[in-house]
Formats: C-alpha cells, structure tokens, sequence
C-alpha cells in the first residue's frame, strides 16, 4: 500500500498591475515618493561606487544594480525594535536601513570603521562568507522567541548561499526553536557564473521551506509593493513565532563585482532584457499610473547624484585608520601577549 | 568545599553560573534530558527548564552558528560540541564570525559564547573521537583556548570563560573526566592566560596540558633530575613568561602534548623558548608528541599517544643533551 504523506505547495505574490493593487493606496501616498527617493539613491550609489573603484578609490565593489525593490522594500517593512542580519551585496538594504552614506563608503573603501554604529539600527556587519550569516539570522529569532519579546528579524541571502548547509542547519533551527526569524533570499539568479538551473534541481527556492516545516513564498522581487507585501507577512507570522522564507525573484543587471565580467557566463540579451524589469523603471511607470509622478521626482536623480556625491567625498577626506587601530577590538581586554606583540610591531612600522 | 572530578567540575561550574546570570543558557547535542553523552550537564535541565539547557539538532555548524545569533541578542551561551573530532564542522562559524564580531562591528557587538568540547585521546573511542584540536583554534586569532586539568582549574576556569565577553573554546581532558577527585574551592579564581607550576624544580621545564599533565608528572618521578611542570591552562593567549622565566632558571625545556608534531601548539612554544631564553639555554627544546598521521583507530593507539615512557626518554634526552 501506498499513501500520499505530504503535499505542499508554494504561492508567489505580485502587486503592480494585478487586483491586488486594486485597493491603492495602500501605503500612505508620501512613502511612495519617500521609497522612490531611496532607490533612486541606492541608484547612484551603486554607480558612484563604480566609478571609485574604476578610479583606485575602492579595492573591489559588489553592485547591487537591478535589487533595490527587493532591499529596500524588505527594510521598509521593518520596525525599528526588528533586526537586519546582512549577506554582502545588501548596500541598497543598509541605506534603507538608515545607515549614513558616507559610512557605507568608508566601509566599501577598506575601513571596518565605516561599520562602526551599525548597533544602533539593530543591524548587522556585512558577513561575505556565503550563506553563514543564515545561523545568525537563527540565533537571533530564536533569541527573540526565548525572550518572548514581538520583534522579528530579517536576513538577507542569495540564491547560490541555498546550497550551503549552514543555510539549511539556520532553516531546521528556527523550525524547531519558533525562531522570530525571516530569511529573505534575493534570486539573482546568478551565484557568479552559476546560472539557477544548475545551482539546484528545486523548481524555487522557496520550497525548500517545506523540508523545515516553516512557511516559504515567492515574491516578485523587482516589485517594491510585492516585496513590501510578503515581507509584511512574513514578519507578522515570525513574530508570532513562525519562521519564513522568502524568494524574491529578482536579476543582477552588474557583474558580481568588479572583479567579474559576466560576459563570459551570460548572454548580453538576458541582460537587456531585464532591464526592461529594471525595478526602478517599474516603480516609475507606476507612479506615473496613479498619478504620483511629479517634477520634484524628475528632478530627484540630480539631487540623488549630489547627495551620493557629498557623501563619497566625506569618505574619501577620511583618515585611515592608525596602526594602533589594527589591533584594536580583537579582544575587550587585551591579552598581554597582544599588548606585547603591537608593541614589537608598531617599533618595527616606525623605523 | 566538596570534592568532584574533572567531569563534575564543569558540571558544578555551569550550574553554578547558570544560577548567576539567567543568560547562561547551555545546549547540544543530548545536553538537554540526557545530560550529554559524559553527563557533563546531567540534571541542569530539570533544575532550569527547557529554555536554559536543551539537546539541539544534530548540526555542530548550526550550534555553533545560532550560539552567535543569540550572544548577539544578549545571552551567554555555553555550547557542548560532543567530541572535539566534531568540532571541525563548527570550526568556520568559530574561526570567521564568533571571533571577528567585535572587530569587524568595531566594538559595538560581541560574542560572549562558550564552546566546550571533551578533547583528547587514550580511551580507544572510535574514529574521530580522540582529537587534540587546540592548535586550530589557537591559530584562529580572537579566542581564547582554555584546557584545564584538573577539577579546581576546570571549575574556576569555566567559569571565567563563560563571563568573558569574548568567545572561548574550551577543551576537556576527557581521559581524565572521572581519573580521580579533588576538593574544589567555589570561591578560588583562576585568571584565564595564568599559567600553573604545577611543581617546581631546577634541572628542566616540562611544560604540558589536559591529559598530559598526569603522565609528566609521572615521568618526573622516574628521572633523577628536579623537574619543574608547568601547565599553560590557557592555550592561547599562553603564558609565556612563566614558561620563559622557568627556562631561563633550568635551562633546558620539553613539551608533552597529544597533537601532532607539526604545527602543534609545542612548536610554537619552543619558538617563543629559543626567542627568549637562548642565552640560557643549555639544549634544543624537545618535543615528545604523537607522529604527523591520523589518530589511528585503537589497537594502534599505544603507539600514537605519548606516554610516561616516551615522556621520560625525552626528559633524558634534553637532560642529557
């Protein structure tokens, strides 16, 4: 005999031109403009920091260019009391967040000290290991779920960090501990040169939620009320003690980093036409729709340009840091071994 | 003052801090209503609830990973990685996060997490069960790496560890878990990066830890020769002065440790040995260890694990240099 033991299945939610968007506004009308604003910062930040590298300012620079729906409408979602456990492209995610400009710069730019006051915002250092950073995410919720506190947090990874275990182990965890805990994976489709379809045989990502016993659903992430939707969802469930995972189908219109050339890996077609979805693009032509387009946000991408510009150049007139600051934070209390060795070396950096 | 082994110690030092700071929570595989698999948490759960003490999913990476996330959130964690040999699944989390928190946010978030593991060979355990991985984690910049042995320094030094507001990982003799007991004084500190002589003597120094220390105690016994032992306990950062100023006296130096040879944590105290105290220096600092191969399964295991007897031909060797 044979029975059918589970069945599962995963729903993906679209806002923009469908009846869900029937009862607009849905937000209030300012926070559209205000969420226009950012992307279009995130924007220019992300060409800005471009140029910088190109120019020998920053070592290496991973764009975020095609995302800013999923960041900056998974963020906006957020509450202040809530937590935000980065991955390593999530800039567009940190400004939304509230961290300064010119601080994400300093950080882009090889000083750690650009993420100092992240504490603050409840967020988290950028973490570049791929799919490590999930384990936090877990920690955390189920740090909130222990407390019994309301918050929630969020924790961004990528579609390649889904065939890591440590992204599977956070997944079981926050299963069993009810963790506050939302892992929102941006499918970039690309884990540098690795297309989706050969990174895992999952028709989504998002049913690798069901293996866990949590919730999992697709967003369309180049849908900034889509994601501001799901997102809103999802937190309100891991509040209450029930973990999400989230897929928001999204594309990386840059390469992976500077480093890369994604001309080797993809065809320049695929490309083009995603700008088409370009999210920014997208937003836009809603706006435009309900009548919201106005001259202020045509004349944004200037403004946007020179606040990005202001900010870059509050960076670049930055002190590194001193060699002293090299051994700083390893320890609170530094061992005297440590104490000895700086001593040894600072003689050795002065002579 | 009561009397516990090496095993017991920990058990009274979690309980004891569990008691202290209703953040010290301690979990792991069968921690929870099994006590663990030594029995090292037995009875914590029922004394402090499911919340405070609990058997976790069987994911070493994942304990070690959620252990960060919930030090981030303000407790204390304190997490048993069932045998060492295990540990290596945890390694990366350990290495690349719960020791660069407070750097890379510059101060402002840190990991006070614990990781406790029975280390060590010479209990014919099965493949895996028998590793000495303390020069890893000595390597990983940012922890620190405790190894007692014996139950006063087990108790007084997991104490410490887990109110350190820096990652530790915390290795156990676990040879020597229940080889015998001793009065245990609650109140006695042991600072962490403190060095113990564990007897004093003029003619070499014998420096060794955990397991090692009954057997150099051992082959002290059978050299005519006043050794003086000293035991680091802190692994990393190491006391090397007291290990420097014991050489500069006797002039001559062993180390006796399980690990492998190479890259063993010996090799670099012979280097901060030869560094110092050259001009004192009356031989080459030797090394009794186990050979650059794998812990072997056990019907080979007397020969890899150094002994008494090794232990003392070394000590001739150095002595008679």
């Amino acid at each position: 005999m044979r029975e059918e033991v589970y069945s599962g299945s995963i729903e993906k939610i679209e806002v923009m031109g469908t009846e869900d968007d029937e009862d607009f506004p849905w937000i209030e009308e300012e926070e559209y403009r205000k969420l226009y604003r950012k992307m279009m910062i995130a924007r220019k930040f992300d060409e800005k920091a471009f140029s910088l590298q190109r120019r020998g300012e920053i070592s290496t620079y991973a764009p975020h260019k095609g995302q800013e729906a999923c960041q900056i409408g998974a963020i906006f979602a957020l509450e202040d009391d809530d937590w935000m456990v980065p991955s390593f492209r999530e800039t567009a995610a940190f400004i939304q967040r509230g961290a300064p400009l010119e601080k994400i710069f300093q950080r882009w730019m090889g000083d750690a000290n650009g993420q100092k006051g992240l504490s603050d915002l409840n967020t988290l250092p950028v973490a570049i290991p791929v799919g490590t950073q999930n384990l936090h995410t877990a920690g955390l919720g189920i740090a909130m779920s222990f407390e019994e506190d309301e918050n929630a947090v969020i924790g961004f990874t990528g579609d390649g960090s889904t065939s890591q275990g440590d992204f599977h182990e956070a997944l079981n965890f926050s299963g069993v501990y009810d963790a506050h805990s939302v892992f929102f994976i941006q499918n970039n489709k690309f884990a540098i040169s690795m297309p989706i379809e050969k990174q895992t045989n999952s028709q989504t990502l998002a049913q690798k939620a069901i293996a866990y016993g949590i919730d999992g659903l697709q967003v369309d992430g180049n849908d900034i009320l889509a994601v501001i939707k799901a997102t809103r969802e999802a937190l309100e469930k891991a509040r209450n003690g029930e973990p999400v995972l989230i897929e928001a189908l999204t594309y990386r219109l840059e390469d992976h980093t500077t480093s890369d050339d994604s001309t080797r890996y993809r065809d320049e077609e695929e490309v083009e036409e995603w700008k088409e979805h370009d999210p920014l693009k997208r937003f836009r032509e809603y706006l435009e729709e309900h009548g919201m387009w106005d001259e202020e946000l045509e004349a944004f991408e200037d403004e946007a340009k020179k606040i990005v510009d202001e900010a870059a150049n509050k960076a670049l007139e930055m002190d590194d840091p001193e060699f002293d600051e090299l051994f700083d934070y390893v320890y609170k209390d530094m061992p005297d071994l440590l104490k000895q060795e700086k001593e040894e070396f600072k003689k050795e950096a002065n002579n | 003052m009561s009397k516990f082994n090496i095993v017991e110690a920990v058990n009274e030092a979690l309980r004891d801090e569990m008691e202290a700071d209703d953040k010290v929570i301690a979990y792991g595989e069968d921690v929870g209503e099994d006590g663990g698999v030594f029995r090292a948490t037995e009875g914590l759960q029922d004394e402090f609830g499911e919340k405070r003490c609990f058997s976790s999913p069987l994911a070493e990476s994942g304990i070690a990973g959620t252990a960060i996330g919930m030090s981030l959130y303000g407790f204390r964690p304190v997490v048993e990685m069932q045998f060492s040999g295990f540990s290596y699944l945890s390694f990366y989390q350990i290495k690349e996060h719960a020791s660069r928190m407070r750097i890379r946010s510059r101060g402002d978030y840190e990991v006070p997490l614990t990781v406790r593991a029975p280390y060590g060979g010479g209990i014919s355990a099965l493949e895996h069960h028998q590793e000495s991985p303390e020069a890893f984690f000595s390597h990983a910049q940012g922890l620190h790496v405790v190894i007692p042995s014996t139950p006063q320094d087990t108790y007084s030094l997991l104490r410490k560890s887990i109110q350190l507001d820096d990652p530790v990982v915390f290795l156990e003799p676990k040879k020597t878990y229940r080889a015998f007991k001793e009065e245990t004084d609650k109140e006695k500190e042991v600072e962490l990066e403190e060095a113990r002589i564990v007897k004093e003597g003029e003619d070499v120094t014998l420096i060794a830890w955990g397991a090692m220390v009954p057997v150099a105690e051992e082959a002290s016994e059978e050299v005519e020769a006043d050794v003086e032992i000293i035991d680091p306990r802190t692994i990393y950062p190491m006391d090397f002065e007291t290990i420097n100023e014991s050489v500069k006296k006797t002039g001559r130096a062993m180390v006796l440790h399980e690990a492998p040879k190479s890259g063993g944590f010996g090799a670099e105290i012979s280097s901060r040995i030869q560094e110092n105290t050259i001009l004192s220096m009356e031989a080459s600092v030797e090394r009794v260890t186990a050979p650059d191969v794998p812990y072997p399964l056990y019907t080979l295991e007397d020969y890899y694990m150094p002994d008494k007897k090794r232990a003392v031909k070394g000590l001739k060797r150095v002595l008679e240099f």
